[in-house]
Parts: C-alpha cells; sequence; structure tokens
C-alpha cells in the first residue's frame, strides 16, 4: 500500500466513521422481524379472504382446506412432486391450489402476495425441522 | 350368504378403485339380510333387534358464488355420495344427513343443498351444523327440515338428533351483523370464534326424552361436532361434552355419530362408542398436523389415507352404517382411495378398523 492511498483510507475512515456494511442494532432487528410478521400477517389476510383479495374466483379460501396453514409441509419443499413428475417449490405447490381449487391465475412467484403467502405458510410451522424432499 | 361376508364382498369390490369404477354402477351391489334359520333363534333367544342399514352424509359445504353459481367441486361430492347412496342394495332403512349443508348458511345455500337431496330416495333426518345456524340462528334451515332436536325409534334402537353446535349468548351478540357473526364462526381455525356446546336447555330435554327409554334398549345419539373433546382450536370440541356422556352413561349400548371434522375419527369412552363421519366436499388434516399447538385425537383412531389433492374427490366420501344388535359398523366409501370399515368389537368392547387396527401404512401416518 502506498503512502497516499493509506492517508486516503485515514481521511475515508474519519469522514464515514463507524459505518460497517454488516453492523445491526438490536432495533434493526425488532424493525425486520416487524417487517416479516406484517407480511405474515397479510398472508393470513389472503389465506382466510381469498375471495376478496381475488386470488381465485370461486369463494373458496385457502384457509377452507388448510386451516392455520396445516397439510401445506414446508419444511419438506423443493421436493419431488409426484403428481407433477419433478422437484417443486413450495410457491409452485401454492399456485397450483390457486389455480385448481380456488380457480384463478397463477400469481408471480417474486410478486407481494406470493411472498406474503410463503411468511404465514412459514410462520404456522415454526420449530419444525427442515426435512428437504419428504414426502 | 352371510351379511359379513357380502359385505366384504362390496368393500373389496370398491376397494379395487379404478376396477370398480368401471364396473357399471348397478352391478355394486350389497346382498345381505335378515338372519337366517339356527342364527335367527339365537339372535331372538339373546333379545337381539333386527339388524338394519342406514346411509350417512355429511358436511357438504355448498356454497354460493353468485346468482345461481355454485362452488362446482362442492356440489359434485354431494351429488355424488346422493347417486351412490341411491344404488345400495338392499335400500337403506333412511339416510342421515350430518350437518353443514350450506357454507354461510344463506337461502339460496341451503334451498340448493335441499334440492340436491331432494334426489336422495329415502326418507333423511338432518342435523344442524354451525354452517346452517349463525346467519339466522337456524331458520331458515328450520322451515326446510324442521326441529333442531328431537329423537325417533326405529327397529328396537332409540335415535336421538342434538344441536351441539350452540355457543354462548354474549358471544351470538357482540357482532355488527348476521353475516358477520356467521362469516366468524365459519373460519375453522379462526382465534375469534367460540367453542360449541349443546346447552342447558336441550340437556334438559335430553334428560326428559332418555328418562322413557329403557336402559336396554340400544341409543345412537347424531351431533354435528364431537360430543368429546379432541382440539379446541378447531372446535373439535364440544364444551358440555362431559355432561351429555353423562345423561348416557347409565344405557348398555350406545353410539355417537357425527360430522364436522372431515376425516375419520373413532373412539371409545366408558360405555359410549364414537364415530365420525366424512364429508362430502373436503378433507381437514388431522389437528396432530398443527405444529404449534397440543390436540388429542383419540390413540384408539388409525387416520384416514393422507389426502392427494391432485385427485379433487380423495379423503371425501360418505357412509353406510350396519346396526349389528343395537352397535354399529361404520363402512366409509371414499371415493379415490381404498374404503374403510370401523366396526364395534364385542370382545374388546371398542371400535375398530377391520384391517388397519394393528396394521398402521405409511400413508396414514399425518404431520
Amino acid at each position: 500500500m502506498t503512502r497516499n492511498s493509506i492517508i486516503i483510507s485515514g481521511v475515508m475512515l474519519l469522514v464515514f466513521g463507524f459505518i460497517y456494511a454488516d453492523t445491526f442494532t438490536k432495533e434493526d432487528v425488532i424493525r425486520w422481524q416487524k417487517e416479516f410478521d406484517a407480511a405474515a400477517k397479510y398472508g393470513r389476510q389472503l389465506w382466510e379472504n381469498s375471495a376478496s383479495f381475488k386470488l381465485g374466483t370461486n369463494n373458496v379460501a385457502c384457509a377452507q382446506c388448510h386451516p392455520n396453514a396445516t397439510n401445506t409441509h414446508p419444511e419438506t419443499y423443493p421436493k419431488f412432486q409426484k403428481q407433477l413428475g419433478r422437484v417443486v417449490s413450495l410457491a409452485e405447490m401454492v399456485n397450483w391450489c390457486i389455480i385448481n381449487p380456488l380457480e384463478g391465475k397463477p400469481l408471480k412467484l417474486d410478486s407481494k402476495e406470493m411472498v406474503a403467502l410463503l411468511a404465514y405458510i412459514h410462520s404456522e410451522r415454526r420449530g419444525v425441522k427442515l426435512a428437504p424432499g419428504k414426502h | 350368504m352371510s351379511r359379513d361376508i357380502s359385505r366384504r364382498t362390496f368393500l373389496g369390490r370398491s376397494a379395487l378403485g379404478a376396477a370398480a369404477a368401471l364396473l357399471p354402477v348397478t352391478l355394486v351391489n350389497v346382498v345381505f339380510g335378515q338372519k337366517k334359520g339356527g342364527a335367527a333363534q339365537k339372535a331372538k333367544a339373546a333379545g337381539d333387534k333386527t339388524d338394519f342399514t342406514f346411509a350417512y352424509i355429511s358436511d357438504a359445504h355448498i356454497q354460493q358464488i353468485s346468482g345461481n353459481k355454485f362452488v362446482r367441486n362442492w356440489d359434485q361430492g354431494l351429488k355424488r355420495a346422493v347417486a351412490e347412496a341411491n344404488l345400495l342394495i338392499p335400500r337403506p332403512d333412511f339416510v342421515m344427513f350430518g350437518g353443514d349443508l350450506g357454507q354461510l348458511g344463506k337461502k339460496e345455500e341451503l334451498d340448493h343443498g335441499a334440492e340436491i337431496m331432494s334426489a336422495c330416495k329415502y326418507k333423511t333426518h338432518y342435523v344442524m351444523g354451525e354452517h346452517d345456524f349463525y346467519l339466522d340462528m337456524g331458520a331458515c334451515w328450520e322451515k326446510l327440515f324442521g326441529k333442531q332436536y328431537y329423537s325417533f325409534d326405529h327397529k328396537g334402537v332409540h335415535f336421538i338428533v342434538l344441536n351441539s353446535i350452540l355457543t354462548y349468548d354474549s358471544w351470538n351478540k357482540k357482532w355488527p351483523s348476521a353475516m358477520e357473526r356467521m362469516v366468524q364462526m365459519a373460519g375453522l381455525d379462526n382465534p375469534l370464534g367460540s367453542p360449541f356446546m349443546v346447552g342447558e336447555a336441550q340437556r334438559k330435554w335430553l334428560a326428559a326424552d332418555l328418562a322413557k327409554v329403557d336402559k336396554n334398549v340400544p341409543v345412537i345419539l347424531f351431533s354435528h361436532s364431537p360430543i368429546q373433546k379432541i382440539y379446541k382450536g378447531w372446535n373439535f370440541w364440544t364444551e358440555d361434552a362431559e355432561k351429555v356422556q353423562a345423561l348416557l352413561k347409565p344405557f348398555k349400548k350406545v353410539t355417537v355419530i357425527y360430522g364436522h371434522v372431515h376425516q375419520i375419527q373413532y373412539n371409545q369412552i366408558g360405555n359410549i362408542s364414537f364415530n365420525s363421519v366424512m364429508a362430502t366436499a373436503w378433507p381437514w388434516p388431522y389437528p396432530q398436523s398443527y405444529a404449534l399447538a397440543k390436540s388429542s385425537l383419540p390413540v384408539l383412531t388409525v387416520p384416514m389415507n393422507r389426502a392427494d389433492p391432485f385427485f379433487e374427490r380423495d379423503a371425501t366420501g360418505w357412509q353406510f352404517i350396519d346396526v349389528n344388535s343395537g352397535k354399529v359398523a361404520a363402512n366409509y366409501l371414499l371415493t379415490d382411495n381404498e374404503n374403510r370399515t370401523v366396526k364395534y368389537n364385542r370382545k374388546t368392547g371398542r371400535p375398530e378398523d377391520v384391517k388397519y387396527q394393528n396394521k398402521r401404512t405409511a400413508a396414514q401416518e399425518h404431520y
């Protein structure tokens, strides 16, 4: 390292002080958790009131067959879905349900709604060991 | 041919699934009848009454989309059950409908459900479900089907129908509208719901009704919710279950048959055998599948197979119930899956699956 670059680095350090890429505070963690909780809460609303959010076209709600998001088994995905003959993600199965029992159009995989549904499903399955591929 | 063997033949044929589906439906017969010769004399000497069969259809959840459009999936479940029940030979003595004919208790839903049920060729008795009730507290249902609780006698068995899905008055009155109340109760996992109960007035009626019945007469009680406590979070539960059980305790042969749970359950508590019935609409997960809560599925229950959502009717169905000397064999006719029979075992004194009681399969594991 040249003398100049050391000086420049020193100046930069003085100017930008204590900013480091992965430093965070307790407040940050609380805020981020709140962001997740808000997504899961929105997911629960979509789950219960699927019709008012126009997930489907026939008034059927996710919660009718999956109370508390049970029988979704998020811990087992991705897995070989025998009915489809390939390894799929949970999001694809969510869309399968939206297309079939709910008679709706699939969500974009990175849409706010899909992410919220996944957040809700996972939040109801806290503490269950990951078991990717399990049937 | 004895009743048992011919019944097994029927179930065996149906269990072939695809093969059975290829048979002309008129060939799917059950041939059984009265006990003959020595068996009949023996039964008469033992004080047995005539054996008979009734069909049980439940939880149709007919759901209006708008106008004259209804959810096709649920409509098909009920239509199929009615069509199949009509094919039972010999004819069942009557049909029970176990509650939740509608989804939100609307006149349109109950009317449409009643119309589908009108294709049923037999005398039909109805049980009230919460989905039929909480919009107008059962008014529309009563006009169609009569009293919310009642009893009748048939071939030496005393049958009782209860409305077990009542709840606290304070809860009923807390909602801004009737539809809001209905929607809140319709959500199975809704923490703002309220526990089911038979209630004091009905228990008083039940005590008076039972007072007229000889203690040796078999009693079969129909309710929508289980008159036992399995999981409160989803109202697999009746708040005053123990009080109702106490009223049934003096009787020698008692069976409670309930809907609501959309899955096979059975249990034995003291003198009382419990059998659930399937939904025609959709299956529900077993409560142990909810990892964040504690529940108590009866240990006796061998669960039904885990549902395959790609088969629309899988884990739905209906049942015909054989009453044999006052105790019950529930024959579950499971569309798109292997049929099951849960029969009271006189040796062990409890209902048992005739095939899987001590031989569970991987597909019966729920998690």
